[in-house]
């Protein structure tokens, strides 16, 4: 029953309309500075970036936004600094999505629990995908799904996150839609990172992979791996037209890594509502529209109280679903 | 050829005043990164990010910049290595095992450039590789699933023994050290954190870095103190350096020494993850089991200065393979050069050489130019190089430390991490009075989870059978590579040593 929760409550999410909040009264941030709670390179480090990169470009803010890569803890250490050191800071926003939701909620973040922050918006979705090699026999998703109704040890699914992560929580939502009642039978080989389960999916060492679009992106460019499913509620648009959906194919099962921004808890309302609206424009600009489809993001537009409540209502219920599967007690 | 007119363009790339002028700057300030102990290639990149986004470089010129700096600190790691006994990066801690030895025999400056050569030669070797193989990379690196992996690194461990000590149960006990500490953090098969004791600081594990720096470097303050309490004249510190070009008998009898671990440094800098440590510690040990009959290596052999030395930097261009072929890094500092393409906006990976050659190309010949600028550098001007490293040890210490400190606080901004440095360096401390070597502990800390996730997603997949771990041909070939690396020198050390101890007591005797 929470995975039907979990489901609905994406589809809400969805169909979640911009809010648009009423201007601020000038909020301008002294020094900008974003936390990226990961080393260069990874999701949170590409939102910090792009975005500060495209508020200046916007005039939006006037200095560089200073990104500090802050790694540690799946972003707890991150988390902990703003909580603990910046928590008056008004010049400060952090870069967070779908798995700073699961880790708090699964209490990975020891002794910090989402109120402690102020949420301010989201910047896009990445949805989930599960793919398998050009070469496989398996051309739908109910057929992968059969098989692992059939025989769960003969299908072995990657993913570039921890058991109890995103990538394993999006399958197991799929194989849950699909009537598959003991999920924890299915069986997922955690790597390091999205890039090492597709090498391995190529490899023919597991069966299936599951992802975010973006990661998969340019290995169906290539034309190395087959999307058989993509877990948003419609066909995406543009190159991504192709990709059968989840639901299309009877598996009512959806998954959006979202990203998005939280800010100190400490946060004067000014500062808050003046961040909340400087994202709100970046987000409606035409740059960004092109930024998100270059990097395979599709349209998720929560702010301010919207996105507190939507984020509180994922952390409720992936602790629900964690539960099921016995990552939390 | 395609090829060769391909390079053509990426040399009518590379040769503007702008991109020239970028990398001679990046060598230069690469190698001093490089010499500099605790500053290593990642952060010596990584350092130099915000340069190259604040110039408002565009992709190529950024990327010319930050591998010149890469290229550049592979070259410098050994400056260090061989003057000071620490190594200036952590791929160079294998040729201190030869390098500090010459240094100490007076041989300093022949070891330098021989040395420099050899990184010549293993970067100039890989940069071909990178070309012919970049495309041809992704049947290489199917070929390695969980298994294999697992079989590589146990190859790596099996054959540390005789590498860095003359006791290998000194040497397999640091190595399980090690591996102890790489248990540290939270399991990524389970989410489930281990030995953290509540401290998220804890829970993605030990930073190497930090571990590297502190066991290495900080120790290496704490024996400075301890040894040189109130005397800090420093009498083995004034190293002369010597003449500053090899004997050309000695360039010849390394020549194939450098080729080998140039091809070995250079596989193994292209297997993901294994990156350019690997490659220099691979690369002496093999010298090591084929060339050292008479048991000079680690006393100040020239061979065995080479030998790593052509193995890093063939591993630091084989690095780079993976990273643009498949967007997968081989190394921690191609994952941060990766960082900086996708902030430029660039998705390195199967298609990177189709949709932008001008990057690849321009990338490859800048790292031709570089090398030859470094070979420059590194030959006639090392004199530079090493009077940054030749001040006395009272003003060295103090920047050593320094330098540990800011550098390590500059990578994480984490107080934290200085509390690990500083228990590393106490650790390392301690290990050196027990004469326990060092380097399998670092091997150990670097290469624990990756191997431990791979013996762990094998067994997954084959469903708790563990007959999958010799299940392919390719397995096999390793394991078996694997334990005749830990048996033989059990049977032909014994042997070695009970010679030298005859041929010492005859010494004695005829003293």
């Amino acid at each position: 029953m929470t995975l039907a929760n979990l489901r609905l409550s994406a589809a809400a999410l969805l169909i979640g309309a911009a809010v648009a909040l009423p201007a601020s009264a000038d909020f301008a941030p002294q020094n900008p500075e974003c936390i990226a709670p990961a080393n260069p390179g990874g999701g949170w480090d590409f939102t910090c970036r792009q975005v500060g990169k495209e508020l200046q470009d916007l005039g939006l803010i006037s200095k560089t936004m200073q990104v500090v890569n802050l790694a540690g803890g799946g972003g707890g250490v991150a988390f902990a600094e703003v909580v603990n050191k910046r928590n008056d800071s008004d010049d400060l926003i952090v870069a967070a999505s779908s798995s700073t939701a699961t880790r708090l909620a699964q209490g990975a973040y020891p002794g910090n629990t989402l109120e402690q922050v102020r949420w301010l918006a989201s910047i896009g979705a990445d949805y989930g995908v599960i793919a398998v090699s050009k070469d496989s026999e398996i051309e739908t998703l109910p057929q992968l799904l059969d098989m692992i109704a059939e025989d769960p040890r003969s299908v072995s699914v990657a993913g570039g996150s921890a058991v109890g992560g995103w990538d394993h929580l999006k399958v197991l939502i799929a194989a849950n839609a699909h009537g598959i009642e003991d999920v924890r039978q299915v069986k997922y080989v955690a790597f390091d990172g999205g890039g090492e389960a597709v090498t391995q999916l190529l490899a023919g060492s597991v069966q299936a992979f599951t992802g975010d679009l973006s990661e998969a992106k340019g290995f169906v460019d290539s034309g190395d791996i087959r999307v058989i499913a993509v877990l948003a509620p419609e066909r995406l648009d543009g190159e991504f037209a192709d990709f059968p959906t989840a639901r299309e194919q009877g598996v009512d099962a959806l998954g959006a890594n979202w990203r998005g921004f939280y800010g100190p808890g400490g946060m004067s309302d000014e500062a808050y509502d003046g961040w909340v609206d400087m994202i709100n424009t970046l987000y409606a600009s035409e740059e960004w529209k092109a930024i998100m489809e270059t990097n395979g993001l599709a349209p998720l537009d929560l702010s301010g109280d919207e996105f507190q409540a939507f984020v509180a209502d994922s952390v409720a219920q992936i602790q629900s679903i964690s539960r099921e599967i016995g990552i939390i007690k | 050829m395609d090829i060769l007119s391909s390079l053509a363009d990426g040399f009518g790339v590379a040769l503007t005043f702008q991109n020239l002028g970028l990398a001679l700057l990046g060598c230069f300030l690469g190698t001093i990164m490089g010499a500099l102990p605790g500053l290593g290639p990642s952060n010596g990149v990584a350092i130099l990010i915000p340069l190259a986004f604040t110039l408002g470089l565009g992709p190529t010129p950024s990327l010319i910049l930050l591998t010149s700096v890469y290229y550049g600190a592979m070259y410098g790691g050994r400056i260090s290595s061989i003057l000071l006994n620490i190594p200036g990066d952590e791929p160079a801690m294998m040729t201190c095992l030869d390098g500090h030895p010459m240094a100490k025999k007076g041989l300093a400056g022949e070891a330098l450039s021989l040395s420099g050569i050899a990184s010549f030669v293993g970067a100039f070797i890989a940069t071909w590789g990178l070309i012919l193989l970049a495309p041809q990379l992704v049947k290489i690196a199917l070929l390695f699933g969980p298994a294999e992996y697992f079989a590589l690194f146990a190859l790596a461990f099996m054959t540390l023994g005789g590498v860095s000590s003359t006791n290998q149960a000194k040497s397999a006990f640091a190595a399980m050290l090690g591996l102890g500490l790489a248990m540290i953090g939270v399991d990524t098969q389970t989410g489930v954190p281990r030995f953290t004791f509540g401290e998220v600081h804890l829970y993605d594990g030990l930073d190497f870095l930090v571990a590297i720096v502190g066991l290495f470097a900080l120790s290496e303050v704490f024996i400075f103190l301890e040894e040189r309490h109130g005397n800090s004249d420093a009498k083995g510190k004034s190293l002369i350096i010597g003449r500053l070009t090899p004997p050309w008998a000695m360039v010849k009898a390394c020549t194939p020494t450098m080729l080998r671990t140039s091809v070995l440094g250079f596989v193994a800098g292209v297997l993901p993850g294994a990156g350019a440590s690997l490659g220099s510690f691979i690369s002496y040990s093999m010298e090591k089991r084929l060339v050292d009959k008479a048991g000079t290596f680690g006393t100040g052999d020239p061979r065995g200065v080479a030998a790593p030395e052509a193995g890093n930097n063939a591993a630091a261009g084989g690095a780079l393979v993976p990273m643009l072929a498949l967007g997968v890094p081989g190394s921690g500092t191609t994952a941060v050069l990766l960082a900086v393409l996708l902030s430029l906006n660039i998705t390195p990976g199967p298609l990177l050489f189709a949709n932008n050659p001008d990057v690849v190309w321009g990338l490859i010949a800048a790292l031709f130019i570089a090398n030859f600028m470094l070979l420059a550098m590194n030959i006639p001007m090392v004199g530079l190089f090493t009077r940054v490293l030749m001040v006395p040890p009272k003003v060295l210490m103090p920047i050593v430390a320094m330098v540990s400190f800011v550098g390590i606080y500059g990578i994480s901004g984490s107080t934290f991490d200085l509390y690990v440095m500083v228990a590393f360096g106490v650790a390392g401390w301690l290990l050196r009075k027990l004469d326990i070597p060092l380097v399998p502990v670092i091997l150990g800390t670097l290469l624990g989870n990756a191997m431990e996730n791979n013996l762990r997603r094998a067994i997954t997949i084959d469903d708790g059978n563990w007959w999958t771990l010799i299940d392919s041909p390719l397995a096999i070939g390793l394991w078996a590579v694997a334990i005749v690396g830990f048996v033989l020198p059990l049977i032909v050390g014994a042997r070695i040593k009970a010679r030298m101890r005859r041929r010492d007591e005859e010494g004695a005797i005829a003293d």
